[in-house]
């Protein structure tokens, strides 16, 4: 089983374990409602001093609405926002240690790149020379030296959203708050920026809050990423903790690729409860320290890469079901094999291509064996 | 008016510039052209004609007079007749130099009046709920479904010495004697500023509209307060507007001839009364021509610099 958490360094950041910790950002029961649409519904959060913070979810859930809370520029209908110790009501904007990078950019477009990334730097009244040099470091950083003396209207996309990003990290606030930052990059740019990011962040000590609609790059910069539905958090917790052990059939699909199964509790022995999933078939055991009612409904997700397949019934098995090999996703280094059950259920299950494709044993109809360990599967009441 | 003549081949060609046919298109062009030099161009050459003329005593009060029957010798006879007398007389007579100064001086206070006046109107305006804009926009244009004279003698009944204004100021004791507001230069700014706010307003207004509000909210995020936003954010963006605005209200402003004449007192001289008394109290046709042509050549650098802003303006909207 290959884990996540192992390529944590061996010294730990979870201020969120420790019960001492004072939070920087404290969302208390936070309701935001236009007119009778509710954005966001009763919401707490901590966000830690430190943390690269990820909000994950799908168009319309709240998550530039909860960006805007902290800038400023909402305020919530009902409960309270807390930066540090002070109670965020009553600061407007230009008060707040905080910075954002808009969805929209919102470059000034009557400023040069350059004017645009000093703009921050200037109402604080900082000097001359000390602006220049802030504004020079930030051009190289998103790789934009020659585009210094350019209004935001003589740039491409990608360009504009790299002059937001320079212009709201110039200050280096205390805060960041990035809606969306990289989307308009290509890959390799992209990449490059994720990684400056979490430079940026680190030497610095900020606090970084992004939205992304990409997982991988919440999976790879954030410290803890918030699953969010309809002005709701799922779960929050570490890339690794939500894609090993999703709370609930959202999270599980949100992040990653898994597969899901909906069955009826048979029986739980210790820490293992035996889900019915299909008429004639065995049931499946999954590993859980939760006691469920016998006879109530429930699932299992499982991820496709813990899945194995073999065209021989294996021995000794936890989990095993028969199915048919319905398609084949062919994607470079893996191969995800589509199995259907006897109940019809398609399953989905991924092996790294070791081999030359034409070296491949299973094809297309073949009857196969899919099994798996039943700590490998996560059992989910919701 | 002149200046939205002037300006429309231009837009006209760029509306058009979709069009595929070779001929419609040429036509579409040709249209604001056709146009311009009907009612601009000819009535231009007419007036440029008399001016070089002399004054007589006859119908009509001006010599040379071509007559077609005459062909080619008539008109050569024509224009070797011609000479710049009226113009080396504009010179001469203090009058005129006074009257010009006067107008442009009249015209920039009356625009600078009005756009510190249209300016928060147009700004209030933009950022009143959405529901009431148009509204807004109505009360706005109202004004102009009254004649503009009869709006302009309405003032007399305002500003005269028994007339509203000093009812009004009496009554709550702001003053004790009566002002004497109308016939002077101050009824002038008032009737100007007055008629013309809507010209101010109205492009302030569409600028401002449009104005992204997630500027302001990205200026006060990086730590400028609400006021200096305006100065570094909306106001040099509402620039276009502003320039618009003073060339809209400007322009016709320099020539005026009504507001002088029904508001302004006899020490008021403005170049549209000194046109008006050269034609028709003088019947000297060839002066007044001489100072109609002046007038507009001295519009022109305002005009060429209002439609090279606009093209900027195009330009950077692209
Ligand atoms: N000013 C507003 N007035 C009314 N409804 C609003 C307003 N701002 C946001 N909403 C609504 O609130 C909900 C959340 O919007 P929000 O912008 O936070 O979504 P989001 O999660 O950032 O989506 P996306 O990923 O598309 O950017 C949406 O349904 C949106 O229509
Ligand atoms: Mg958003």
């Amino acid at each position: 089983m290959e884990t996540l958490v192992s390529t944590q360094p061996v010294c730990k950041f979870a201020p969120w374990e420790d019960p001492a910790q004072e939070p920087l950002v404290r969302f208390e029961s936070v309701t935001k409602k236009f007119g009778d649409f509710t954005a966001i519904e009763d919401l707490t959060l901590n966000i830690y001093e430190r943390e690269f913070f990820a909000l994950l979810g799908p168009s319309g859930c709240g998550k530039t609405t909860m960006m805007r809370m902290l800038a400023g520029f909402e305020y919530p209908t009902a409960g309270n926002i807390m930066l540090g110790q002070s109670n965020l009501q009553k600061a407007p904007p230009h008060k707040r240690p905080v910075n954002m990078m808009f969805q929209s950019y919102a470059l000034f477009p009557h400023m040069t790149v350059e004017q645009n990334i000093g703009f921050g730097l200037k109402q604080e009244k900082t000097p001359k020379t000390e602006i220049r040099r802030r504004v020079e470091e930030m051009l190289s950083l998103v790789q934009l030296e020659p585009f210094a003396k350019r209004k935001p209207h003589q740039l491409s996309g990608g360009q504009k959203q790299r002059v937001a990003l320079a212009r709201s990290l110039a200050k280096k606030p205390k805060l960041l708050l990035l809606d969306e930052p990289l989307g308009a990059l290509d890959r390799k740019l992209r990449e490059q920026t994720q990684f400056e990011l979490m430079n940026i962040q680190e030497q610095l000590g900020l606090t970084f809050v992004i939205v992304t609609h990409d997982q991988e790059e919440a999976m790879t910069v954030a410290s803890r990423i918030a699953v969010m539905d309809h002005g709701k958090i799922v779960q929050v917790a570490t890339p690794a903790e939500i894609y090993e052990y999703p709370n609930s059939r959202y999270s599980a699909d949100f992040l990653g690729d898994v597969n899901i199964i909906e069955g009826q509790i048979d029986v739980t022995t210790g820490e293992t409860v035996s889900l019915a999933w299909a008429e004639g078939e065995t049931p499946l055991a999954i590993s859980t320290k939760l006691r469920p009612q016998t006879g109530t409904t429930a699932w299992l997700a499982v991820r496709p890469e813990k899945l194995r397949i073999s065209k021989e019934k294996p021995e000794n098995v936890d989990n095993c079901i028969q199915g048919e090999v319905w398609d084949i996703g062919y994607t470079g280094n893996i191969s995800t094999y589509h199995v259907k059950a006897s109940n019809g259920a398609i399953l989905k299950a991924q092996v790294s291509n070791r081999e030359h494709l034409a070296d491949r044993s299973i094809t297309w109809e073949d009857n196969v064996y899919v099994y798996w360990e039943k700590g490998a599967g996560v059992f989910l009441e919701a | 008016m002149a200046v939205a003549d002037i300006t429309s081949p231009s837009e006209e060609i760029q509306e058009t510039s979709g069009l595929s046919s070779g001929w419609g298109r040429r036509l579409l062009i040709a249209i604001p052209y056709i146009w311009l030099l009907i009612f601009f161009l000819a009535p231009f050459v007419i007036v440029l004609k008399i001016s070089l003329s002399d004054v007589i005593l006859a119908r009509p009060p001006y010599f040379p007079n071509f007559d077609i029957s005459e062909g080619w010798q008539g008109l050569l006879a024509m224009l070797q007749a011609f000479d710049l007398e009226n113009y080396v007389w504009l010179t001469e007579d203090t009058l005129y130099l006074n009257s010009y100064l006067s107008s442009l001086r009249i015209a920039s206070i009356s625009t600078l009046l009005t756009l510190v006046i249209g300016y928060p109107i147009a700004y209030a305006m933009a950022k009143a709920p959405k529901e009431w804009r148009a509204t807004l926009l109505m009360l706005v244009i109202l004004p102009f479904w009254t004649s503009f004279l009869i709006r302009v003698y309405a003032w007399i009944g305002i500003l005269k010495k028994e007339g509203f204004l000093n009812y009004f100021l009496l009554w709550t004791g702001v003053i004790d004697e009566p002002l004497m507001i109308l016939n002077t230069d101050t009824a002038i700014y008032i009737g100007i500023v007055y008629s013309y706010l809507p010209f101010m307003v109205l492009p302030l207004y569409a600028v401002l509209e449009k104005l992204d509000i997630s500027l302001l909210e990205a200026a006060t995020d990086l730590g400028c307060s609400p006021l200096k936003a305006f100065w570094v954010i909306t106001l040099p963006l509402s620039l276009p507007g502003v320039w618009a605005g003073c060339f809209l209200v400007f322009i016709p402003a320099v020539g005026e001839f009504v507001i002088p004449d029904i508001l302004g007192g006899s020490s008021t001289i403005m170049i549209g009364k000194t046109l008006w008394v050269e034609f028709f109290s003088n019947r000297d046709w060839p002066v007044a021509s001489a100072v109609a042509i002046l007038l507009l050549l001295m519009l022109i650098l305002p005009i060429i610099l209002f439609q090279k802003q606009q093209e900027k303006q195009a330009e950077a909207s692209q």
